[in-house]
């Protein structure tokens, strides 16, 4: 039997060098513990029907001494991460049927090194939550209180590494949807520099936000995972090499700086702020200088972040008409086709921000909207920048509550979209955050997992491995 | 508040067809997320208009050469489709 609960890529990676268990072995033991614990969790919408052949092919290039980290290692998607030849879905009813006709340099890279996918995981549909509610295959649940969310949008890869359903795990990131339901899940969520991961092969949301991220057990599984799939990919014009910039990095001396009065703001639970002081404290046991600053238009971020990405995933998803893909309703004429198909595909939250997305941009409310938020967000990218002059590295919670109740916020969309007011500042920054589990808080007599969260300058993705990996040790 | 014809012009633009239940729950929900965005107004953005942002700064041209041969994507494109007719999508008609 190989041990699950402590496992990492590093240590399955030396195992599998040294003969201790086979990749298929390995591959079997995750498939035994997903037929026994799914069921209750839903994690999974689909388990690939070829995890033993890739698992073979895995062991073919470890018995050649072609392997290189992820050779063998099982992950699990997201279910926006196309994998050629697979079904993908965005957890939504306008993908029925559908079946990627190509992957992303991603996933290319990692296949090519022999990873093993196990399957894709449920979602907030097209990435639109922050609690894998609004999925159109009911709710994954919390690993830690069944009664909870997992957090979201990427709470079924959350739930499948902290439930031991996975080694690792890629969602993806506009808001806060692989940091928040890292946290809620006891994991390591990373959302890196924009640009770092080609997004080719990605199901779009906000595409001037969204990227991958990986989610881990340990901030070096994190890294290894990330170093696997990043770098400069000709078919996405915004992605970039981060190389030089990490060249320049700093190693000692590093000052954190605590935005005290933004993370102060009414609705942090207490037991929240008690913990990340905790924190904070930690990191100044080992080294760092703690320093308060003030960020006076980072709280903005939020509103911001909804006007621009409402933007976006409207244009995006207009794609969705029932004529190139997925599911179709047939109705009287073209346009009632389009109509009938998208009413009857997309969810309650898709067709809210759809109409959001359609005011934010018509006519009339353009400049009010859509123009002064892109005015704002460069305002904040160039208050961050500001700010990494006099600190290293910027401190807040992950998220300003545990996991919420299955139910608990579905009813009131601002109170949802108010779980990401932590998570979402890194997005309209372009700048990399990693949230890092930092203990537990107890509700109703379970433990609920808590994450702290660092954030970085534009392209120090690098200081973030070293200090998670300095607060872990 | 937003009005049940506003719902009704923005559900035409993004093309989709909601019952009167929706549209009644849409305004409620409408008109209290786009009192939490409007809050941006109270920042002064004078500055900002005139510093580019990080990222899609400028758009990223490629030679137009070494097209693939022709058709041998077809297959999986157009089987992605609801509805085909030989190698072409089907559609209602336009006009």
């Amino acid at each position: 039997m190989i041990d699950l609960s402590t496992l990492t890529i590093k240590k399955a990676h030396d195992a599998l060098l040294k003969g201790e268990y086979s990749a298929v072995e390995l591959a079997e033991s995750y498939l035994a513990e997903i037929e026994k614990k799914n069921k209750e969790l839903n994690a999974y919408l689909e388990v690939f029907d070829d995890v033993r052949e890739q698992a073979k092919r895995a062991d073919v290039l470890i018995k050649a001494g072609k392997a290189s980290m992820m050779t063998g290692i099982p992950i699990a998607l997201k279910d926006n991460i196309l994998v050629k030849g697979k079904r993908v879905g965005a957890s939504s009813k306008i993908l029925t049927g559908y079946v990627a006709p190509y992957e992303g340099l991603a996933i290319g890279n990692l296949r090519e090194a022999g990873v093993v996918l196990l399957g894709r995981t449920n979602m907030d549909e097209f990435a639109m939550g922050s609690s894998t509610e609004t999925s159109a295959f009911g709710p994954t649940r919390n690993p830690f209180d069944p009664s909870r969310v997992p957090g979201g949008s990427s709470g079924g890869a959350a739930t499948a590494v902290g439930a031991g359903l996975a080694l690792a795990a890629l969602g993806t990131d506009t808001g806060g949807s692989v940091r928040q339901p890292a946290a809620f899940c006891n994991t390591v969520g990373f959302k890196p520099t924009y640009g770092t991961i080609s997004r080719n092969g990605i199901i779009a949301m906000g595409s001037s936000l969204d990227i991958i991220g990986p989610i881990t057990k340990t901030v070096e599984d994190n890294e290894i995972l990330f170093n696997a799939i990043a770098g400069r990919d000709p078919m996405d014009s915004t992605s970039i090499d981060l190389g030089a910039s990490n060249l320049k990095l700093k190693t000692s001396n590093l000052v954190v700086g605590v935005p005290r009065s933004f993370l102060e703001m009414k609705g942090i639970d207490a037991d929240v702020l008690a913990n990340f002081n905790e924190s904070i404290k930690k990191l100044q046991a080992r080294g760092y200088t703690i320093k308060d600053i003030e960020l006076p238009t980072i709280p903005y971020s939020l509103a911001v972040y909804y006007i621009i990405m409402f933007a976006e995933l409207s244009t995006n998803l207009s794609r969705f008409d029932g004529v190139k893909y997925g599911f179709h309703k047939d109705a009287d004429s073209l346009l009632h086709d389009y109509m009938e198909t998208r009413a009857e595909g997309f969810g309650r939250e898709a067709k809210r921000r759809l109409l959001l997305g359609a005011y934010v941009l018509s006519s009339g409310y353009y400049d009010a909207y859509y123009r002064k938020a892109i005015s704002v967000r460069t305002l904040i990218e160039r208050e961050f920048a500001e700010a990494f002059k006099s600190v290293d590295l910027i401190a807040t919670p992950t998220t300003p509550t545990p996991a919420f109740k299955i139910g608990e916020k579905t009813k009131d969309p601002l109170s949802m979209y108010l779980a990401d007011i932590f998570t979402v500042p890194a997005n309209i920054g372009a700048i990399p955050a990693l949230s890092i589990p930092s203990g537990f808080v107890e509700r109703e007599g379970k433990r609920l997992p808590l994450g702290f969260q660092l954030m970085a300058g534009y392209g120090q993705d690098q200081l973030l491995f070293d200090a998670g990996k300095t607060f872990e040790g | 508040m937003i009005t049940a014809e506003e719902i009704e012009k923005l559900a035409t633009l993004a093309r989709l067809s909601l019952s009167p239940e929706e549209k009644e729950r849409m305004r409620g929900e409408v008109d209290s997320i786009l009192e939490y965005v409007a809050t941006i107004q109270k920042v002064s953005a004078g500055a900002g208009k005139r510093t580019p942002s990080i990222v899609a700064q400028r758009n990223v041209m490629r030679e137009d050469t070494n097209p693939h041969e022709s058709g041998i994507h077809t297959e999986a494109l157009v089987s992605s489709a609801p509805k085909r007719e030989g190698d072409y999508i089907k559609v209602k008609k336009i006009l």
